[in-house]
């Protein structure tokens, strides 16, 4: 039992980490001054090209679409190296992540040649539009209609939380196509073209200030067949295969806050009467739970890696790590505001760094709770999919859509 | 990245698990709760005896099997989910540790092997009534080789051969004394305990011979402490094992009982609290394997992971304890289920070799001497 790598992936690991030393000085943000987004979004695209021409675009794909032909283990162990620089890389992880292996899953052979190499150089950028306002954990409730008209659908309706979808060039699409049988049956999956007449994206201010997620709106938005991925009404098991994309995402147990180590030394501070911090014993007990809860990830993190080192791919478990992490940056950066007083609810001038600017984090991850499965959904999926408990009862589930409050 | 068990120890764990299915089942955990005169299960001990398992981890120059920690921990795990009423911790990862880490090499060719033959069931005495010991609180004192004084609770008292007692010596130093408990300076007292599956008591010595074992001093409190975090990650394999015994236990009846028209298992109420409980056993699990590493690998880090390990196990296994009752309703709080018996074990291994409080600000200091 041990936490190294085998000879291969150390062997791998020192290639990435060579690699990427090399292009940190000209791609890394840190070494460039203030960028506005425009400049990080062609700083990343450049250097998107530069991983596609390795293979790390996507580690585990075959060489002729772009990849490297590599092991999940290395997809991560990429990531893993990636990680520890700040490469503007986030423009393309949903992009590259899910509707990408749609496409290597469900579109033609003509299709994919023209769309896969493209998307993984960063030339061009997909979003992923499934949300709508009235279909969110239900996804399956989604409204927005394609009409058959020739050999062309009209799309009408609206989507929301599409992330990044204001730089997108195309996105993949669930639409309703049938609403007189039960909602599941009546779906059908696409692609489209994000610069089609008829297509509005408006960004959406989060509570956090942030804004890569959008709503967009399709006023007879006019797509073709062959633009269709899977069968007519079969668009949930093209969904299904878009979230069950397998792949490990390397998530840091802080969840982007404060590191527990930063914590300490910023509890560690002394105050007026000498005392630091770290005196008060409840500050300590708070210090041992949240060690608890970091180490639980990291060691459950590393319990999977060695699965996936042994060609296991990770199970619906995974959903643990982020029921666990989004609530505990939530206490621990309230828990830190707490004991600098009435000034913890002052942003200050120049906040000490991002990453330990615990007051941005406590409000980001109110936000975290919810995106990409919010705590009672992965809680669902823990109970029905990893312990085997029975679903909720449906009521909707033999009712045809349309006449579905 | 090689984070787990090997497939050798995965069939052990196997092999532990089929034979404790087959022997103690939580029937044998049962009568022993039931008989106020059993302070054990003689017959499923005698049999892990003859098996060897006594000395499974016991160097094979000292008569034992010469397997490691990380074959201790699988068999803990199958412990714990099993209740087994036996005095397998104590001998094992409290006494034998304690003989290993702070005896000589004459101490320990003499006490383990007769571990290893079957022929000894041990103990560790530190505790004297409400507290947990520093080393200017203990009282018992140990003088020109006698001792004096009383511990309690210790467990297996009532039926262990030989303890290793934490005591101070002339100069008010602390030391680890090897004692026969067979011999007339030596008092036993049995005591009540919210687990009666296991035994617990008091042991009085009233000018018993001892044995230093290992220096007087900072170095005895030292290997008192090591032999604790030794314990400590051990321990929290029991009580992962019970937890998880928890967790299946509420499953199984989550799906069989009706209510409402449906199983409970399918309202939300029961689904998300049992979600909860398997994260709070998959971080404590994870967490078991990293005191497990540190153990078998002898890092630095011990007295960290170790603690992490109890803490998250401690955590879990109470939670899972408390709501696989919870799940069970009005039957779970009765007699006649086995609810209470997980109930009964949670808390007793909770604070049986220090509270969560005590585990948790080791966490905190050894951790903060990290961050620099």
């Amino acid at each position: 039992m041990d936490f190294e790598d085998t000879p291969e992936e150390a062997e791998f690991r020192a290639e990435v980490k060579a690699w990427l030393a090399e292009q940190a000085a000209e791609y890394d943000l840190s070494n460039h001054g203030e960028l506005s987004v425009d400049q990080q979004l062609a700083l990343g695209r450049a250097f998107q090209a530069r991983k596609a021409d390795r293979g790390y675009a996507k580690v585990t794909w075959p060489r002729e679409l772009g990849g490297m032909g590599g092991t999940p283990m290395q997809a991560v162990i990429y990531d893993q190296e990636e990680e520890k620089y700040d490469f503007p890389t986030v423009f393309f992880g949903i992009s590259v992540g899910m509707p990408i292996p749609v496409m290597r899953r469900f579109a033609t052979e003509e299709q994919q040649q023209r769309y896969l190499v493209p998307a993984l150089r960063g030339e061009e950028i997909w979003c992923q539009l499934f949300s709508e306002p009235a279909a969110g954990s239900d996804l399956g409730g989604i409204r927005l209609r394609a009409l058959r008209d020739g050999d062309d659908w009209v799309l009408n309706g609206q989507k929301i939380w599409t992330s990044w979808a204001h730089i997108s060039d195309y996105g993949v699409i669930i639409t309703r196509t049938d609403p007189s049988v039960p909602k599941h049956r009546g779906m059908t999956y696409f692609f489209v073209d994000m610069k089609a007449p008829g297509v509005e994206v408006r960004p959406i201010q989060q509570a956090a200030g942030g804004g890569e997620f959008c709503e967009v709106f399709f006023t007879d938005v006019r797509v073709p067949d062959s633009a269709r991925l899977g069968e007519i009404n079969g668009g949930w098991q093209v969904a299904i295969a878009t979230l069950m994309e397998e792949r490990f995402a390397v998530t840091e147990a802080s969840g982007g806050g404060a590191s527990l180590e930063d914590t300490v030394r910023f509890l560690r501070r002394e105050f007026d009467d000498g005392e630091s911090g770290l005196d008060d014993p409840i500050v300590r007990d708070k210090i041992a739970q949240w060690y608890v809860a970091e180490s639980g990830i990291n060691n459950f993190h590393a319990r999977q890696l060695t699965g996936l080192s042994q060609g296991q791919l990770p199970g619906p478990e995974a959903a643990l790590s982020k029921l666990v992490i989004a609530r505990k940056l939530q206490a621990q950066s309230a828990y830190i505001m707490d004991t600098c007083g009435p000034a913890g609810a002052i942003y200050p001038d120049h906040p000490i760094s991002r990453a330990s600017d615990y007051r941005m984090a406590w409000l980001e991850a109110a936000g975290y709770r919810i995106a990409g499965g919010t705590d009672e959904i992965l809680r669902n999926t823990i109970a029905e999919r990893v312990l085997g408990l029975p679903g909720d009862v449906r009521v909707d589930k033999n009712i045809p859509f349309e006449q579905l409050g | 990245m090689n984070f787990d068990f090997s497939e050798e120890q995965k069939a052990l764990q196997s092999e532990v698990q089929r034979f404790l299915a087959d022997r103690s089942d939580l029937s044998v955990a049962r009568a022993v709760l039931d008989d106020a005169s059993m302070s054990h299960a003689e017959a499923v001990w005698r049999e892990m005896l003859e098996l060897g398992w006594a000395g499974i981890a016991i160097p094979e120059q000292y008569g034992g099997v010469g397997l490691g920690y990380l074959e201790l921990c699988v068999m803990a795990q199958e412990l714990g989910r099993s209740l087994a009423p036996v005095p397998f911790s104590s001998t094992v990862y409290q006494f034998c540790e304690a003989v290993l880490r702070g005896g000589s090499e004459e101490q320990r060719g003499a006490v383990l092997a007769a571990v290893a033959a079957g022929e000894t069931i041990g103990t560790l005495a530190f505790a004297e009534g409400v507290g947990f010991p520093a080393p200017g609180r203990i009282k018992l004192r140990c003088e020109q080789g006698r001792l004096h004084g009383e511990k309690w609770p210790v467990a297996d008292a009532m039926i262990a051969d030989a303890a290793v007692v934490l005591a101070i010596n002339e100069s008010n130093e602390p030391c680890l004394c090897l004692v026969d408990l067979a011999q007339d300076g030596v008092q036993r007292r049995a005591l009540d305990s919210i687990d009666p599956t296991r035994n617990q008591g008091a042991l009085v010595f009233e000018g018993a011979e001892a044995q230093l074992l290992g220096k007087a001093g900072d170095s005895a409190w030292a290997v008192f402490r090591a032999v604790l975090d030794a314990a400590a990650v051990l321990f929290a394999f029991e009580q992962v094992g019970g937890a998880e015994a928890c967790l299946q236990s509420a499953i199984d009846f989550a799906n069989e009982r009706n209510a409402f028209g449906r199983p409970i298992a399918s309202f939300q109420a029961i689904k998300h609290k049992l979600a909860d409980v398997y994260v709070g056993n998959q971080l404590a699990l994870s967490n078991a394997y990293y005191g497990a590493w540190a153990l078998a690998s002898g890092a630095d880090e011990l007295p960290l992971a170790a603690a992490v390990a109890r803490v998250s196990a401690t955590e879990a296994y109470e939670n899972a304890a408390a709501e696989n009752v919870q799940v069970h309703g009005g039957m779970g709080f009765t007699w006649e289920a086995d609810c209470h018996l997980f109930l009964r074990r949670s808390r007793s291994l909770a604070v049986l070799i220090g509270d969560p409080g005590m585990w948790k600000k080791q966490i905190t200091a050894e951790f903060e001497r990290k961050v620099a």
